[in-house]
Order: structure tokens, then C-alpha cells, then sequence
């Protein structure tokens, strides 16, 4: 599946490296003219309407090319708290999905591993909210979160919530509805990663006096970090540019807004192109500067 | 072996973990019998008629439709160039390959905000209309990068033997990638072609940028959502939940009995 996209998977048999490139270039080109003409030209179209200027006397939603750098100051001095919010809530979220996947992932990859049946049926139901629109997931949050649902009231009678708060529009319901979106996509990387550990590695750590917390810390952990790394990201990316769990008719409020709401509501209510363009430029500009330094640190082999 | 109240804290907690994942689903299922007359926030009442009903609300069912439209397409377009690329990548040594590898890398780590924003830029700059068309090839170029993913993993992992073994028997190339290699690549295929369809039809935020005047599910949702989302939009998503459903559990329990069967020959 998709979630071995960054731990390569399967272990690839020999392959004699054929030497004809024609037949190679025919395969390539209908998808490499795709990417090129869908992917690379709006990326290049993103950056030249960043640094656009709107048209003297012109209607909303016109502009010119220019090169107007300040776009990207005004941008960081307008949205910098969009900006930090984006990517603390994507962190938050990022931890609280790992803490919660982490054991699941184990006692389905490693502790149900005698019982396949039982192993496939915990799968399906860790993928199961993936057959229900991700809209109406967040929805059904935001209504359980209402005022006066059993959920509230029992987080107020363990004392988490106060007893005169409102959930819905808070920092908390924010992170609550990314850390929930992006469980499934934490656990099936590391739950791969888990399910092939050669427990007899658990054994040997046994047998060398380890105790179960030294045996997890230096030999399940290390040898699942594959997995993690994958996970992380998967978490990390979509949730810093999320706009759906942060938007108002969600689970968020204006003060809650995140950087995709900005961008979405330049470039769709208010058609100012430039400042959504030089946003989504800088949020991928620094997405790709932390996963960069991510992979870089944790030392993953390569990603695809 | 002796029992201690340790081991039950793993199953425990996984237990309420599932169960937190499971909480959504419930939700959307059983106040899809709900006797609500506009927003469906209180329970009402219990009633078949959303069910029985579904294109009542206004748009519900043209939002469906256009939603399984737009997936079909994009999937036959992603799946087939998708396809193609894979093989090259596993199976061919050329220059470039790995700023190629980075290029179908990068549409993944990508936030889609920013993807969809992109291609807006794109159409506007080219003054191409928005509608079913940019929508489609939206999706299926979020969906290509997830194809290709999914076929080079078959790819790389199928026994060149095989082939060798069909050119042996004197067949042309064409022979041999028709009978043999697509035959042994169509579970990855299959695999990727329904990751890209259940990709494309859940996406919203890219579809938003694109959409223009039509609506996909996704989007009917979010349109509805700020004035009450009605109980036949909870149906049909139930209704397609529990189809996914079938349809995992089947594929499961085919390909279990088919490694029986293999395990029984071997």
C-alpha cells in the first residue's frame, strides 16, 4: 500500500539493469510529460504569481507580472502567527498521534502476530476510517464536542475541561481532530516495520540480562525508526497544510486559523493570487527545509 | 505461561484506541436514521427515510455522482501512466533516474494546499475554465506519485525467472509481457488503482482550488456543513463505508484462501 511509499517494502530481487533506454524513454514519457506539464509549470506558475502586483485602476482579482519580492515580507509580517500555529499544532498532533499508534502498531505487528485472523481484522479497523469521508469524520467530532454531548460531559467530570468551556473552536479541539485524521496514517508504517522484527532480537536482548525497557529502547526502537520516520512525515506534511479540522464550519475558529485557511481564503473568497501564492511558496519552502533536515538527522536510507 | 496484570495494558490501550477511531464512524452511521427535518445535530427520531430517500436533499446525489465520475477517470489515468513509470523505474538503468525517483517524491510531500493552489495558478494563468476536466487532472496527479509507489514494490519484487522462462518457450516480447509480466503485476496494479480511487474520492482541499461551479461529495460536505449537513449526506457515506468494507473483507478472505491453496500445492 501507499504507506510503504517512504520505508521501501518488499526486499527487491536481483534484477539484470537492461541497457535499452528507448523502450525505457516510451514508458516514461506520457507520465514524466504529466508531471511536467501538472506539477513542475504550476509550481513555476506559484512562484511568478507570488511575486505579482495588482493592475493599476484594474478589478479585484487582476494582476500583473512583476517582481515584487516585498509580497514575501508582507506575508511573514501579516500571517506569522498562522504560520507558527501550522506548524505547533502539526508537532502537537505529530507527538500525540505517535504516542497513541506506537503500542498500537506494536501489539498488532508483534503481540497478535500467532493469531493472522485477528492481525487482519485489527488492520481493517485501523484502516477503516478511510472508507468514511474525512469531512464528515471531523463533523461527527465537532457535534460529539457540542455543548452538553456525553463526551463533554465526561470530559468535565474527569476534570480536563472546565466546567463553563467550549470546546469547539479551540487550539484543543484543533489538535484533537489532526491527531485523530492522522492515526491511521502513523500506525501502518510503523505497524509495517513491526510486523517483519525478528523477535528472536527481543530474545537475545533477554538472554543478555537487558531489561524490557533497555531491550525496547536499544532493539525494538532503533529497529522500528524506519517506520517512524515514514509515519511522522505522513503526519507532519498533510497536517501543517491542513485547513479542514482549523476552519470554522469545524472544528476551529478564527483563532485558531492555520496557514492553509489563509490560503484558501485569499486565493478563493478574496482572489488576492499573490498572497496566496507566496504563502503556499514559503510553506513548501519550509516543509521541504524540515523534512530535509529530518531525514538528514535520523539518517534514513532513501525515501523512495 | 503466568499470568500478570502487565500484559493487559497493551490490549487495553489498543482496545480504546480502536475505539476512538471507531467513535466517528458510529456517530455518522446512526444519525443517519434520523428523523431530522433540516440540520441533523439533535437525535429526532428513528426513520428508514434517508435511506429509502437519499436524493431527497438537493444535491446529494449529483454530488455522489460526480464524485465516482471524476474517480473512475482519474484512477484510469494515474493507474495507466503510473503503471508505465513504475516498470521503467525497476526495470530500467538510464541517466536521470534518480531526479526522476525525486520528481514522483515530491507530489507526496507536497501539502495539498499548496498542489491545489499550483494548478489554480496554472488554470488561471492559461485561462482554462475550472470544472470536471481540472478536476480530474488534479487528481490524478496526486494519485500518480501513490501508483507508482505501489507497482514498483510488485515490480521489484517479481522473479525474473519467470520471464526468462516465457522467452525460453519462444515467446515474443509482447507475449511475454502480456501473459506473463502483467499477469504478475495485476495485484499491485489492482491495489494501486484502488488506493487512487478511494484517494481521489475523498480529497477536498485540492478539489476546492479546482472545482469551479461543479460538486464533488467532499465538497457538497463542507458546503453544507456551515448551514446543517442533512442525514442523507450521513447515508451515503455510510452506505459507501460499509461497501469498502465488503469489499476489504472479500479481498481478504480470497487471497487467504488462495494462499491455502498454494501452501496445499507446494
Amino acid at each position: 500500500m501507499a504507506f510503504a511509499a517512504f520505508g521501501s517494502s518488499t526486499a527487491p530481487v536481483e534484477q539484470a539493469p537492461r541497457r535499452r533506454s528507448g523502450i525505457a524513454l516510451i514508458l516514461l514519457a506520457p507520465g514524466l510529460a504529466y508531471l511536467a506539464l501538472f506539477f513542475l509549470t504550476p509550481l513555476i506558475s506559484l512562484v511568478i504569481t507570488s511575486v505579482q502586483a495588482p493592475v493599476e485602476f484594474g478589478d479585484v482579482g487582476q494582476f500583473q507580472n512583476a517582481f515584487k519580492i516585498e509580497n514575501y515580507f508582507a506575508v511573514v509580517q501579516d500571517y506569522w502567527p498562522q504560520f507558527l500555529r501550522s506548524f505547533g499544532y502539526a508537532l502537537v498532533a505529530t507527538f500525540f498521534a505517535l504516542i497513541i499508534s506506537y503500542p498500537l502498531a506494536y501489539f498488532i505487528g508483534v503481540t497478535a502476530r500467532p493469531w493472522p485472523l485477528a492481525q487482519a481484522i485489527l488492520l481493517t479497523l485501523v484502516i477503516a476510517p478511510f472508507f468514511i469521508s474525512f469531512l464528515l469524520r471531523t463533523f461527527a467530532w465537532k457535534q460529539l464536542m457540542a455543548e452538553d454531548t456525553p463526551f463533554v460531559q465526561g470530559l468535565k467530570a474527569l476534570s480536563i475541561l472546565a466546567p463553563d468551556a467550549n470546546l469547539v473552536g479551540t487550539p484543543f479541539a484543533v489538535i484533537f481532530g489532526l491527531t485523530y485524521n492522522f492515526i491511521p496514517f502513523m500506525t501502518l508504517p510503523i505497524y509495517v516495520t513491526l510486523e517483519r522484527l525478528d523477535t528472536r532480537y527481543l530474545e537475545a536482548g533477554n538472554d543478555l540480562y537487558a531489561g524490557p525497557l533497555s531491550t525496547f529502547l536499544r532493539v525494538t526502537l532503533p529497529l522500528s525508526l524506519p517506520g517512524i520516520v515514514s509515519g511522522t512525515l505522513l503526519t507532519f506534511i498533510p497536517a501543517a497544510g491542513d485547513y479542514i479540522n482549523a476552519s470554522s464550519s469545524f472544528l476551529g475558529s478564527a483563532s485558531t486559523s492555520m496557514i492553509g485557511n489563509v490560503i484558501e481564503a485569499n486565493f478563493i473568497d478574496l482572489l488576492d493570487y499573490p498572497v496566496a501564492a507566496a504563502l503556499s511558496v514559503l510553506l513548501m519552502g519550509i516543509i521541504l527545509l524540515i523534512v530535509g533536515l529530518y531525514v538528514r538527522r535520523v539518517g534514513t536510507e532513501d525515501l523512495l | 505461561m503466568k499470568f500478570s496484570p502487565g500484559k493487559l495494558v497493551l490490549p487495553l490501550f489498543s482496545a480504546l484506541a480502536l475505539a476512538f477511531l471507531l467513535i466517528p464512524i458510529v456517530y455518522t452511521f446512526i444519525f443517519s436514521f434520523n428523523d431530522s427535518v433540516k440540520s441533523n445535530i439533535v437525535w429526532v427520531g428513528f426513520t428508514l427515510d434517508n435511506w429509502t430517500n437519499v436524493c431527497q436533499a438537493q444535491g446529494v446525489c449529483e454530488a455522489f455522482g460526480t464524485s465516482i465520475v471524476v474517480g473512475i477517470a482519474a484512477t484510469v489515468i494515474a493507474t495507466v501512466l503510473g503503471t508505465l513509470l513504475a516498470i521503467a523505474l525497476a526495470r530500467y538503468r538510464f541517466r536521470g533516474r534518480s531526479a526522476i525517483s525525486l520528481m514522483l517524491f515530491l507530489p507526496m510531500a507536497t501539502p495539498e494546499v499548496v498542489l491545489g493552489a499550483g494548478l489554480a495558478a496554472q488554470f488561471l494563468s492559461a485561462s482554462v475554465p475550472k470544472g470536471l476536466g481540472t478536476i480530474i487532472i488534479a487528481h490524478a496527479l496526486f494519485c500518480l506519485s501513490f501508483v507508482v509507489v505501489t507497482v514498483k514494490a510488485r515490480v521489484s519484487s517479481l522473479d525474473p525467472a519467470l520471464e526468462e522462462a516465457g522467452r525460453d518457450l519462444y515467446g515474443s516480447p509482447t507475449q511475454v509481457f502480456l501473459r506473463v509480466t502483467l499477469p504478475l503485476l495485476l495485484p499491485g496494479i489492482t491495489a494501486a488503482a484502488l488506493l487512487s480511487f478511494a484517494l481521489s474520492f475523498d480529497d477536498f482541499i485540492i478539489t476546492r482550488f479546482n472545482n469551479g461551479p461543479v460538486e464533488t461529495f467532499p465538497v457538497y460536505v463542507f458546503t453544507a456543513a456551515a448551514r446543517g449537513l442533512p442525514a442523507e449526506a450521513n447515508v451515503i457515506a455510510s452506505a459507501v463505508f460499509i461497501f469498502a468494507l465488503v469489499l476489504v473483507i472479500v479481498g481478504q478472505t480470497s487471497s487467504a484462501a488462495r494462499r491455502k491453496r498454494l501452501a496445499k500445492l507446494g
